[in-house]
């Protein structure tokens, strides 16, 4: 069935598909060129009864439209990722959840390694299970992780490499699980918000508006203009950090000091820019269900577009210096490249699609509100490799900063009004909606059900990480495996956004 | 080369002199929480906005506070009909002793307090290596600036190190899940006698937010003894300097 983004749809109203159907029309939709946005078995169903009604949830980027399919209670079906790879993980993580097989999965292993079904005295932990192996005289093998060695999130990564080419990487995560999910939904109300904040702690700003913009849309509720900017200003504040430091690392991977040091520095000061909003560097506590739970005043907006302004000026010219160095653009070239071809079927999402010629950008497919913007188009590069992921984000800051200031204006000019929209007391009984947010990874998925009473009864988040891992193992194919951390820091992605 | 240099000129010395001078913190900031005695009666308004269930209030004498479960959000303060709760702007939020993070209107916050032993031997240098079990990469990020050219912690003699066997202890994040209990605990095990372990943010010291979730606990298991604890969601990196300070001495020599 067929909705806008921006509603929220009656579960009761989408048909049940038999049989093979809604594995048909789920493929028919991926071969329309609809992307993937969460596979999922719906709650309920007797305890002994090992079927489960699956929903995929997919969107069509060229009207902004999405797509939920239902199927009738299943125990098994056909695997989709023969066919469409991007459907890899989600059904690893449907099998995991739910029990329900993809049959005939051409890599089925855990993905978080928490099935509720298996033995849970000593269950097997991440990396406890075997890798797929390249044999022969000349083949080494690497293990890294889960420690690593410098301050980072834990990770296990497998490397088969014949020389210092690495023929396959398998890349497995789990570690970082905290259940979060389960826990958002027997959560209290009160603490949702603050949980979806922790969900990838880099982009609390996006899970935050991705939760609260799914729970306004299941309300009927839209968040009062001025709170939508400044939830904007934030976005793109934290997409200017993020981006910030990562040019700093890849400065400092490839051995260009001066902007490592000087942009380790500057995304600090961007940072202390989001603590005027909030008080907290990470925008935890800015973004409440129905607004922001404060306003700005025109001294605090005058104050941080001050503050963005100098880091805005010190970051141009710190990465103007790097890009303008022959010996680092060299370092960068041809370098972990994906094709186009290999990002459509994995499904890549943001900055690392985009970096391989795809404008995969919901602020312009599905924007949160009518607010004009800066950018008339996504930020594309076609390379594909590290240095395509350096440029889209370099360019990027140049739209960013714009569009914070042009807000930070706007709303030092307005007369304040509400930050805040009433949410009623109740939610519609068994409806589903969906919030979309391109944060600076990618797109930031959350979908939020009630049952038959109207409360929330289902929840998944999707975090662009668990679009775009696959994307670093596949861009290290063929690669020098001393190109592996700077492959990694081109893509940044999250490991706890990826685990829950 | 010559523009390279002509930008490190323009960049300028940023490095603070932190801890003779104080650091500028934004005005929203909100540090080492204060209550007042009150007569709290029924009222309840304040646990039931608590996103991680930190405050309590009492009938009689006021609520009280576990700094070490607080992420600091302030929603307390906004709906205290009495005005029990205000935050200070002090950012040297850490305490040796996890006792001292219990806080009420008698036994306010009361500073680091004193080490369970002696730290002399790390006052010229102190190697750690940091693991992140389950943190949700704020309290990382937070640490890892301290690297940065505005804190410079090496001009302290502290550093972080990739090998547990160089280090001298252990800088723990996040509320250390099932799944990254057992590596945490053999680097814990790699790590050469005399050892400590320092908890960051909220998670590492209570369990934090995910504390209920089955997945996780209390943070950082009873079987690592913590010797310092760095309260907040996350702490800003300028309370985590404050309290790695602490532990080689140079905290009070203003």
């Amino acid at each position: 069935m067929r909705f806008p983004y921006t509603r929220s749809i009656n579960i009761a109203e989408v048909e049940e598909l038999r049989g093979a159907r809604w594995r048909e029309e789920t493929g028919a939709l991926l071969d329309a060129g609809c992307r993937l946005l969460a596979l999922f078995a719906l709650p309920g169903g007797a305890p002994d009864d090992a079927r489960r009604s699956l929903c995929s949830l997919l969107c069509n980027d060229e009207d902004g439209g999405l797509h939920l399919l239902r199927s009738e209670p299943l125990s098994g079906y056909a695997s989709l990722t023969p066919q469409y790879p991007q459907a890899h993980l989600f059904e690893r993580e449907l099998h995991e959840r739910s029990g329900v097989m993809p049959a005939g999965h051409p890599w089925f292993k855990p993905v978080r390694f928490n099935a509720p079904w298996s033995d849970t005295e000593r269950r097997p932990g991440p990396a406890e299970n075997d890798f797929f192996r390249v044999e022969g005289p000349e083949i080494h093998e690497v293990a890294v992780g889960p420690v690593h060695a410098g301050i980072i999130e834990p990770g296990h990564f497998r490397f088969q490499c014949l020389g210092e080419t690495v023929l396959h990487l398998e890349i497995c995560l789990g570690f970082q699980h905290r259940g979060a999910e389960d826990l958002f939904l027997s959560a209290a109300p009160r603490r949702r918000v603050a949980l979806a904040e922790c969900f990838a702690g880099d982009s609390s700003i996006a899970h935050a508006t991705a939760y609260c913009t799914a729970l306004e849309r299941l309300a009927g509720v839209v968040a009062p203009p001025r709170a939508r900017l400044i939830r904007r200003a934030a976005l793109e504040l934290e997409r200017l950090a993020n981006h910030i430091g990562d040019l700093g690392a890849i400065g400092g991977d490839t051995g260009f000091l001066p902007t490592s040091a000087w942009n380790g520095r500057i995304r600090g000061d961007v940072l202390n820019t989001t603590a005027v909003l909030c008080g907290n560097r990470f925008g935890r506590n800015l973004l409440c269900p129905g607004g922001v739970r404060q306003d700005l005043s025109a001294d605090e907006c005058a104050d941080a577009s001050a503050r963005l302004q100098a880091a805005y000026r010190d970051a141009r010219a710190a990465v103007d210096v790097m890009l303008a160095s022959p010996s680092v653009r060299d370092r960068l070239e041809g370098v972990c490249a994906v094709s186009p071809e290999t990002a459509r079927s994995l499904g890549l999402v943001g900055m690392a699609a985009r970096a391989c010629g795809l404008p995969a950008d919901v602020r312009f497919t599905h924007p949160l509100g009518p607010d004009p913007q800066e950018a008339a188009a996504p930020v594309v590069e076609h390379g594909g490799d590290v240095l395509a992921r350096t440029l889209v984000r370099s360019r990027e800051l140049d739209v960013s900063t714009r569009q914070v200031e042009a807000d930070l204006k706007a709303l030092a000019a307005e007369h304040p009004s509400p930050v805040q929209a009433e949410l009623p007391d109740r939610l519609p009984p068994l409806h589903l909606a969906v919030g979309l947010v391109e944060g600076w990874r990618g797109e930031v998925c959350h979908l939020l059900m009630t049952d038959a009473t109207g409360r929330p009864a289902f929840f998944k988040a999707v975090d662009p990480s668990f679009h775009n891992w696959q994307g670093v193992a596949m861009a290290l194919r063929g690669q020098q495996i001393s190109d592996f951390p700077l492959c990694n820091k081109s893509f940044n992605l999250s490991y706890c956004g990826f685990d829950l | 080369m010559f523009r390279i240099i002509a930008e490190r000129f323009r960049q300028k010395y940023r490095t603070v002199n932190y801890p003779r001078v104080d650091p500028a913190l934004p005005a929203r900031y909100l540090g080492v929480p204060r209550l007042r005695a009150v007569d709290c009666g029924s009222c309840t308004a304040c646990a039931r906005v608590c996103p991680s269930g930190a405050i309590s209030p009492r009938p009689e004498g006021g609520p009280q506070l576990d700094m070490g479960r607080c992420l600091f959000c302030g929603a307390c303060r906004d709906v205290c009909p009495q005005e029990a709760v205000s935050f200070s702007r002090d950012h040297r939020v850490a305490a040796f002793n996890r006792d001292d993070l219990l806080i009420s209107p008698e036994k306010p916050f009361a500073g680091i307090g004193e080490p369970q032993r002696d730290f002399s031997l790390y006052a010229r240098s102190l190697s750690l290596r940091e693991v992140s079990a389950a943190g949700c990469n704020a309290c990382e990020a937070d640490t890892n600036v301290l690297g940065t050219l505005t804190y410079d912690l090496g001009r302290f003699g502290i550093s972080f190190v990739a090998s547990p066997r160089h280090a001298d202890g252990l800088l723990v994040t996040g509320p250390v899940s099932r799944n990254m209990r057992a590596a945490l605990l053999d680097t814990y095990a790699a790590i050469a006698e005399p050892k400590l372990v320092i908890a960051v943010g909220s998670c590492a010291v209570s369990g934090g937010l995910f504390q209920p979730s089955p997945e996780c606990g209390d943070g950082v298991p009873a079987r690592l003894p913590v010797d310092l604890f760095v309260p907040g969601c996350p702490p800003s990196p300028w309370s985590i300097l404050d309290a790695l300070l602490a532990v080689s001495g140079r905290r009070n020599k203003r």
